[in-house]
C-alpha cells in the first residue's frame, strides 16, 4: 500500500471535464485530417517494406515513394487504400509489392475507384491491413506469454536504462549488460535528426548521432537480444523506443509488429520541442496512439521537458495540465489506464528552499490523480550542473522521492549529465545507487503519510488548483490557440507554422484508413 | 609564489583523487594495473582506496595520491573577457543611445541537434542563472527559431530579418558534430551576405572559447555563459561606446 494525497474530488472531476472540453475540439480536427505518415502506416501494417533503389540514394521506402505518387495523381483526400487496393483488385497489379514497382518505374496510374469498385478495393484493404493487425496481436499474445515464462520485475518502479551509442551491434551487448546489471526497461535513444525525418530509415544501421536510428531491422534485432537476456535473467525485459518525429504512425505500426513494449509518445511534445505543426502532430499521434492500444505496448508522455525550459515550482501546473491532456486524448484513442506512463521530473532548483518537499508534493499529485497510471519519473538534468558529487547525492534524492511516491517507471539518473553520454561506470554506479535507495527506503511508503493540511497536502492542493485554473482558460481560448500563446514550455507555436504541415490532408467523405476503421472496431 | 600544487589538506602535499575503469577482471592484478596507470599519470605514491568489478571483465578504481607535477600560474593562458558587463538598463540605453532601433537577435539549434536548452537559457525570459534571458531585454527584437534548423534556413530568416547577430547553440558534440556545423555556419553566411553578415556567436558546453577565429565565428561561449554576458558582449561588439572605439 502505498501513500496517497485526498486530493478534493470537485477539483479533480472538474479538472477532467476540462481536460475533455480542451481535448475535444483537437480531436474532432484529428479525425477531419490524414496525413502522409498516417497513410503510409497503413501501407506498413498491410507488409510493404523496403526501398526504391533509384530515388536518391536508394534511401527512400516504397511506402513514401507509393503515397507521394497517389498524391499526384489523384491526391490524399480519399486516403492512400483505395486507389491501391482498385490498382491491385483490378488486375492492374499482382500485389503490393508490384504495385511499388511499378511507381519505380513510372508506370503506376492510380485511380479513386467508384461503385462497385470501391467496394471491391475496400475489402481488400481491410483484408490486407487485417493481416498487418493480426500480426500485431500476435506479437501482444507472445509479449504476454514470455512475461508469463520469465515473470515481471520483482518490484517497482522499474528501473529504465538507456543506451545510445548510435551503432545497434554496439547497442546490443550495452543493452544486456544493463539488463544483467538490473535494468528492467532498455530505451535505445534516436538519433536526434530522425524526429525531422519524413521517411523511416531501414535495415541495421551503424551511424546514428547521440542515438540509434529507430528501423524496423534495429527494433527486430534488440528485442531478440532483450528476449536472450530475458531467458537467461528469468525475467521480461521490456524495450522501448520513440513514436515521435514526423513518422510517428510507422514507427508505431512498426513497434507493434515487432513487439516493443513501451513507447515515447506526448501529445504535444513534437510541437513545442520539434516544431512540428500542431495538426500534424494531434493527427499522427491519435493514430499512433490507436496502435499502441491494440498492441499492449505502454506510453511514456513528455512532461518532464517543459520543465527544462520552464521553472519547476512556477510551471508545475502545466505539467498536471499536460498530463490530463495526455490522459484525454490517450484514452479517447483506446489507450487503458496501465499504458499510461504520464511524465513528470525531479527538476526542482535545490538550492530552492523546501525543494525535496515541493518535489514530493508534485510527484503524490502525480500519483493520486492518476492511481492507475504507471507513472514515468525523470531524473535531474537541468541542474545537474557537472559537479558530479553533488549529482550523485540529487541522483538520491531523486530515487527516494521515486520509492517514497510509488512511481512506476524510473529513469536511471547518471551523475555525468550534461557531461559526458554515460560511461560503463556512471551507469554501474547510477544502479548502485538506486538499489541502494529501493533496498533502504522502499517500504517507507507504509510509513509516510503528509497529513491533511500541512506543506506537502497543501502545495499539491495548490498545484492542481492552478491546474485547473490553467484549464478553464484553455478551455475559453481553445488548445490550439493556448500552444500559439506559449502556454507550454514557453515557445509558441502556431497552428498555420511547423514542419510536416505540407503532409497534412483534409479528408473527403470518402476517404477509407482501414487501420483506423479496423482498430476502432467499424470494419 | 607562482608554482603551485594541488592541496588536499597541506599545502604542497599535491594530493589528488581519480577514478577509472579498466577493462579486467577485480583482484591483485588489476589493482596493479591500476597502480601502475596511477604512476604514469604522475601521481605517486598511488593509494586504489577502492575497486570493484563491473560485469564481466571490468574493474572500477577510485585512487589517490600525491601529484608531482607542479603548475607554474604564470604560464596559465586562459581568454579574459575582453568587454565590460552591462546591467540590462545599461545593455537598453546603450542599445537606444547608439542604434536608435531595436537590435535584432536570432537564435537557433542547427544541423540535427535537438536541444535548444543553451539557446533557451540564454534567449528565453525566463533565462538562467538568475539572469533574465535576452527576451527580456526591451531594445532587442528576438526570435527564437528553435531546434534543428538548416543553415540554409537559418542564413534566409536572418537576412530577412535583417538580424544584428546570429546566436547558435550545439549541445551534440559526438564526432565533433558542432564544430562541424559551426563551420558550416559560418561557410554559409560568409558566402551569403560577406562582410555585411550579421555577428556570429555560437555557444554550448564543450565549446573552446579560444576557437572563435579558427571556427569562422565572432565569438564563442563555453559552459555556464549567462544571458546578460551575451547581452554585454553584443553591446560591446556591434554598438562600441566611443571610449572603447578610442581604446
Amino acid at each position: 500500500m502505498s501513500a496517497r494525497l485526498t486530493l478534493d474530488p470537485a477539483l479533480v472531476a472538474r479538472a477532467r471535464e476540462l481536460a475533455g472540453l480542451a481535448a475535444q475540439p483537437v480531436i474532432d480536427l484529428a479525425t477531419r485530417h490524414t496525413t502522409v505518415s498516417v497513410e503510409r502506416a497503413v501501407l506498413r501494417l498491410a507488409g510493404l517494406e523496403g526501398t526504391d533503389p533509384v530515388t536518391g540514394e536508394g534511401e527512400i521506402p516504397w511506402v513514401n515513394r507509393v503515397v507521394d505518387v497517389v498524391r499526384e495523381q489523384v491526391g490524399l483526400e480519399h486516403g492512400v487504400a483505395l486507389p491501391v487496393w482498385h490498382a491491385i483488385a483490378s488486375g492492374a497489379a499482382a500485389g503490393l509489392q508490384d504495385v511499388a514497382e511499378q511507381v519505380g518505374a513510372g508506370t503506376a496510374r492510380f485511380e479513386v475507384p467508384v461503385g462497385g469498385d470501391e467496394e471491391r478495393a475496400r475489402e481488400a484493404a481491410l483484408a490486407a491491413v487485417g493481416a498487418g493487425l493480426d500480426r500485431v496481436d500476435a506479437a501482444r499474445r507472445r509479449r504476454e506469454e514470455l512475461v508469463a515464462t520469465h515473470g515481471d520485475p520483482p518490484r517497482r518502479p522499474w528501473i529504465y536504462l538507456i543506451v545510445a551509442t548510435g551503432d545497434i551491434y554496439e547497442d546490443i551487448p550495452q543493452a544486456q549488460a544493463a539488463a544483467r546489471a538490473g535494468a528492467d526497461v532498455i530505451a535505445v535513444i534516436r538519433s536526434t535528426g530522425q524526429s525531422l525525418l519524413d521517411y523511416v530509415p531501414e535495415g541495421a544501421t551503424r551511424t546514428g548521432y547521440a542515438g540509434t536510428y529507430a528501423t524496423q531491422e534495429n527494433f527486430r534485432l534488440m528485442r531478440a537480444a532483450l528476449d536472450d537476456v530475458s531467458a537467461e535473467l528469468g525475467r521480461y525485459v521490456r524495450l522501448t523506443n520513440y513514436a515521435s518525429g514526423l513518422c510517428m504512425p510507422e514507427i508505431a505500426a512498426l513497434a507493434g509488429l515487432e513487439r516493443l513494449d513501451m513507447m515515447l509518445n506526448d501529445a504535444m511534445y513534437g510541437i513545442l520541442f520539434r516544431d512540428i505543426n500542431p495538426i500534424r502532430t494531434f493527427v499522427d499521434q491519435r493514430f499512433s496512439r490507436m496502435v499502441h492500444a491494440r498492441a499492449g505496448i505502454i506510453i511514456n508522455t513528455g512532461e518532464d521537458n517543459y520543465l527544462t525550459t520552464a521553472d519547476a515550482v512556477d510551471e508545475a501546473h502545466t505539467v498536471t495540465v499536460s498530463q490530463l491532456l495526455n490522459e484525454r486524448f490517450a484514452r479517447e484513442a483506446g489507450l487503458e489506464d496501465w499504458q499510461l506512463g504520464l511524465g513528470h521530473a525531479f527538476e526542482i532548483n535545490p538550492t530552492v528552499p523546501d525543494s525535496f518537499r515541493l518535489e514530493l508534493a508534485h510527484a503524490m499529485l502525480a500519483r493520486a490523480l492518476f492511481p492507475d497510471a504507471p507513472l514515468k519519473w525523470m531524473p535531474p538534468t537541468k541542474h545537474m550542473t557537472g559537479d558530479v558529487f553533488g549529482g550523485y547525492l540529487l541522483d538520491g534524492f531523486f530515487n527516494l522521492a521515486g520509492a517514497l511516491t510509488d512511481q512506476g517507471i524510473l529513469l536511471v539518473g547518471m551523475m555525468t549529465e550534461a557531461v559526458v553520454t554515460p560511461w560503463l561506470s556512471d551507469r554501474d554506479l547510477a544502479l548502485r545507487n538506486v538499489r541502494y535507495v529501493l533496498d533502504a527506503a522502499g517500504g517507507l511508503t507504509e510509513d509516510f503519510a503528509p497529513p491533511p493540511g500541512g506543506f506537502i497536502d497543501r502545495r499539491a492542493h495548490t498545484v492542481l488548483s492552478e491546474a485547473v485554473a490553467l484549464l478553464e482558460t484553455i478551455t475559453a481560448d481553445g488548445l490550439l490557440p493556448a500552444i500559439a500563446q506559449g502556454t507550454f514550455g514557453i515557445t509558441k507555436r502556431p497552428a498555420d507554422r511547423g514542419k510536416g504541415l505540407d503532409g497534412v490532408v483534409v479528408k473527403a467523405p470518402g476517404h477509407l484508413d482501414p487501420a483506423t476503421e479496423l482498430m476502432e472496431g467499424r470494419a | 609564489m607562482t608554482v603551485i600544487r594541488p592541496y588536499g589538506d597541506t599545502t604542497g602535499d599535491g594530493m589528488v583523487q581519480t577514478s577509472f575503469t579498466l577493462p579486467v577482471p577485480p583482484g591483485p592484478r588489476a589493482e596493479g594495473a591500476a597502480l601502475q596507470l596511477a604512476g604514469k599519470m604522475g601521481i605517486h605514491p598511488a593509494m586504489v582506496v577502492h575497486s570493484h568489478g563491473i560485469g564481466e571483465g571490468f574493474t572500477f578504481f577510485v585512487v589517490y595520491g600525491s601529484v608531482t607535477h607542479l603548475v607554474d600560474t604564470d604560464e596559465v593562458e586562459v581568454e579574459e573577457r575582453d568587454y565590460p558587463l552591462l546591467s540590462p538598463t545599461e545593455v537598453n540605453g546603450a542599445i537606444k543611445a547608439r542604434l536608435h532601433r531595436k537590435l535584432v537577435v536570432m537564435g537557433a539549434c542547427i544541423g540535427t541537434d535537438a536541444h535548444t536548452v543553451g539557446i533557451d537559457a540564454i534567449l528565453n525570459l525566463k533565462g538562467f542563472a538568475g539572469e533574465k534571458g535576452l527576451e527580456y531585454y526591451r531594445e532587442m527584437d528576438v526570435a527564437n527559431l528553435g531546434a534543428q534548423v538548416t543553415v540554409p534556413e537559418l542564413v534566409t530568416r536572418a537576412r530577412a530579418a535583417r538580424a544584428d547577430a546570429v546566436l547558435v547553440s550545439q549541445v551534440v558534440t559526438q564526432k565533433d558534430a558542432h564544430l562541424r556545423n559551426t563551420r558550416e555556419l559560418a561557410g554559409a553566411f560568409r558566402e551569403a551576405m560577406g562582410e555585411t553578415r550579421p555577428l556570429l556567436v555560437v555557444g554550448g558546453p564543450r565549446f573552446d572559447p579560444a576557437m572563435a577565429r579558427d571556427l569562422g565565428v565572432d565569438k564563442v561561449f563555453g559552459r555556464g555563459t549567462t544571458p546578460g554576458e551575451v547581452a554585454s558582449y553584443l553591446v560591446s561588439a556591434l554598438l562600441p561606446s566611443p571610449e572603447e572605439t578610442a581604446a
